[in-house]
């Protein structure tokens, strides 16, 4: 019999960073409303930057966040020293590099296995998980710490960084730390192969469902981008990092504490599908041949296949850390000085973060100290998208008559997909205290 | 023996404390063995209400929050603050320093009269707090420390003496003599002195001592060239909440 009516209400969807509800309304066959709400708990984040020191900056942001701290903090530094005119030496972009690839590595494997996996396996958390596929949930494990402890050896702590500076790294990690993590490492390339594997074996239970989208991201002649380049649109073609507000865009609607971004269409897609959609040929061997397994070529406009994305670049990750480390060791790693003068002006930090394109944006007085901040996140560059979405799946589902469970559990799937970050995306905003 | 039921609750916050159990990699499935995990909203579906044992991540800074933790409070046997946040306020204090409607106006224009605001502030302000684990994020192997002395039923604790201490037996050179202001002399220990480890100052991310012999402190920053605004200042960074608000 077809449902004629449709009541979704699901209040702080669970299996995701942050609170976030899905509102879905519809009465006699009709959809009368289709809502991706954010009721997150803004913290006022550029209102707190105020007033504060260069110093501070990159720890205060870093707490906007705990998964992609070393994000922030980075894209923080950048920012910083685009204001300065301070280039990092190549040992320290190299230490930055690894720092970004610990985080990335634990990011993805916190989300594909300890948040999506439920899904594709049919159970509510990972916990029942470890007494049903315990290797698996065993490996799981092993590639986070790994992530964990590269950011920790590199950064002194994985959560919110202690090392990273404007300028510098404040303590390096020792010779035989980084050949320690390179044989972790190397170990953990057939970790990823099995990983993949896995997932495969589940890729039937993965949605089919394609919607024309504009994908964001960085763009870098010289290779894969996390950390240069400028910002490259699907649909527009590239841009200078400085120009990002013409691309972000950033709107309020009044049921949502998160800001939203469009570009050419209603909405853009920012993340681990928007980066290997725009920068594939860039990609690792080993990251190749898992993108072949699934499949997956740009350019793809299924947002589900951002998490076969997502495993794609950890595959990615692992292989390019190791050659990080090789480059490292070669050219001798040394406590380098750090010298900073700080002057008045504006900075742009353009980075990618586990979900997407990031941008912080610092405007200095003469001491350094703060007058003017704006943040960007990537999961706020997402909400339209994830509403677009949900506009254009619900009625196809509705029509298939599919029951009102299945619907909605599809939505929190589609959510989860995203892998958003909605305690970032509620940090805010534009402050102007001259 | 019935594993005790716990739940993870998070309010205004990174998640990061959460986070750090999670990243016990080592030793979460023996913590799952010992513990029956009944609501964790960021890592399972279907949670449940029947949990003796809360674990709070975040501060209280809407109204909202301040109705879901006396909600939470009535139900807790125990109620266990994990961070900065919970604990003291943390990093949020920062907004406290300006006035609520000029910091929603500041950040959502025309669009303000849509959100809600108020002070940030720790746990403790609103209900009886049991215990609380200090940091910024939580030191993972004080946390496993602290949830093996509950589940031995002993009252777990946290020192109360200065980071120094802890320098002191890491035979660390003083940040000071480095040129950093750092604020260890009347930050509580227990995180191993892990920023002064780095070459960083401590920030005083897990909140003061007892009796944080504050005057020392100033004496030093000002000795080292810091007025006794900065000084102060320095201070909010994570102990916003102990300082006047507006």
């Amino acid at each position: 019999m077809a449902i004629k009516d449709l009541k979704i209400d699901i209040h702080h969807i669970t299996r995701v960073e942050g609170h976030g509800n899905i509102v879905v309304d519809a009465k006699d066959g009709a959809i009368r409303e289709i809502r991706w709400e954010v009721p997150e708990s803004p913290r006022f984040f550029e209102v707190m930057l105020r007033g504060r020191t260069w110093e501070e900056a990159a720890h205060i942001t870093s707490r906007i966040c705990a998964i992609c701290s070393a994000g922030h903090t980075l894209a923080s530094i950048k920012a910083t020293e685009d204001a300065f005119g301070i280039t990092p030496t190549a040992q320290t972009w190299r230490l930055r590099k690894l720092l970004s690839y610990g985080e990335h590595i634990q990011s993805h494997i916190l989300h594909v296995c300890f948040l999506v996996l439920p899904d594709l396996l049919g159970v509510d958390s990972v916990i029942p998980l470890a007494a049903t596929h315990p290797n698996e949930v065993k490996l799981a494990l092993r590639m986070k710490k790994l992530g964990n402890d590269i950011a920790d050896i590199v950064g002194g702590r994985a959560v919110h960084p202690i090392t990273a500076w404007v300028g510098g790294f404040a303590k390096v990690p020792s010779e035989e730390d980084l050949k320690h993590l390179r044989k972790r490492l190397v170990a953990a390339i057939d970790d990823t192969k099995t990983l993949v594997n896995l997932v495969k074996s589940l890729a039937s239970k993965i949605p089919d469902f394609i919607r024309e989208t504009e994908f964001i991201s960085l763009k870098w002649e010289k290779e894969y981008p996390w950390l240069d380049g400028n910002i490259h649109s699907s649909d527009a073609g590239t841009v200078s990092y400085k120009d990002y507000e013409k691309v972000s865009n950033e709107f309020i609607v009044p049921y949502s504490t998160a800001k939203r971004s469009k570009n050419r269409r209603s909405s853009y897609m920012v993340g681990a599908l928007a980066r290997v959609n725009n920068n594939y040929d860039q990609l690792s061997p080993f990251a190749k041949s898992a993108a072949d397994v699934f499949g997956l070529k740009p350019i793809c406009h299924n947002p589900f296949m951002n998490n076969i994305a997502q495993v794609v670049e950890t595959a990615h990750c692992v292989e390019d850390a190791i050659a990080t480390i090789d480059q490292l060791l070669k050219a001798g790693i040394k406590q380098e000085p750090i010298r900073v003068v700080p002057k008045a002006g504006r900075g742009i930090g353009a980075i990618e973060v586990p979900r997407g394109i990031l941008f912080h944006d610092y405007t200095y007085d003469d001491n350094g100290i703060m007058l003017k901040a704006n943040l960007v996140i990537p999961t706020n560059q997402n909400h339209a998208n994830i509403e677009d979405d949900m506009k254009a799946w619900v009625p196809l589902m509705f029509k298939k008559d599919a029951p009102q469970e299945a619907i909605s559990h599809n939505l929190e799937m589609l959510v989860r997909a995203y892998d958003p970050c909605v305690s970032c995306s509620t940090h805010l905003l534009k402050v102007d205290f001259t | 023996m019935t594993k005790p039921k716990v739940a993870v609750f998070d309010f205004t916050c990174c998640e990061g404390c959460e986070l750090q159990i999670l990243n016990c990699e080592d030793e979460i499935l023996d913590i799952l063995g010992k513990i029956e995990i009944v609501n964790f909203r960021e890592a399972m579906s279907n949670g449940r209400d029947d949990y003796e044992i809360a674990l709070i991540d975040g501060a209280i800074s809407t109204s909202r929050d301040v109705e879901r933790i006396k909600s939470i409070r009535e139900k807790a046997k125990l109620l266990i603050t994990i961070g900065s946040c919970s604990s003291t306020g943390g990093i949020n204090c920062l907004k406290n320093f300006w006035p609520m409607d000029e910091v929603k106006k500041i950040v959502y224009g025309d669009m303000a009269k849509h959100f809600e605001t108020i002070p940030a502030r720790p746990v403790s302000a609103i209900v009886k707090v049991d215990f609380s684990i200090p940091g910024c994020p939580i030191d993972k192997k004080e946390f496993l420390r602290c949830l093996a002395e509950l589940l031995a039923g002993k009252n777990p604790e946290v020192p109360n003496y200065a980071v120094c201490v802890e320098c002191k037996l890491k035979e660390n050179e003083c940040v000071f003599d480095k040129g950093l202001f750092c604020l260890g002399p009347v930050t509580r220990a227990g995180c191993e002195a892990r920023c002064p480890s780095y070459n960083s100052a401590c920030e005083g991310c897990r909140g003061l001592v007892d009796n944080p012999n504050v005057t020392a402190e100033k004496d030093i920053l000002q000795k080292y060239g810091l007025t006794v605004p900065q000084v102060l200042d320095r201070f909010k960074l994570f102990q916003g909440c102990y300082q006047q608000v507006v």
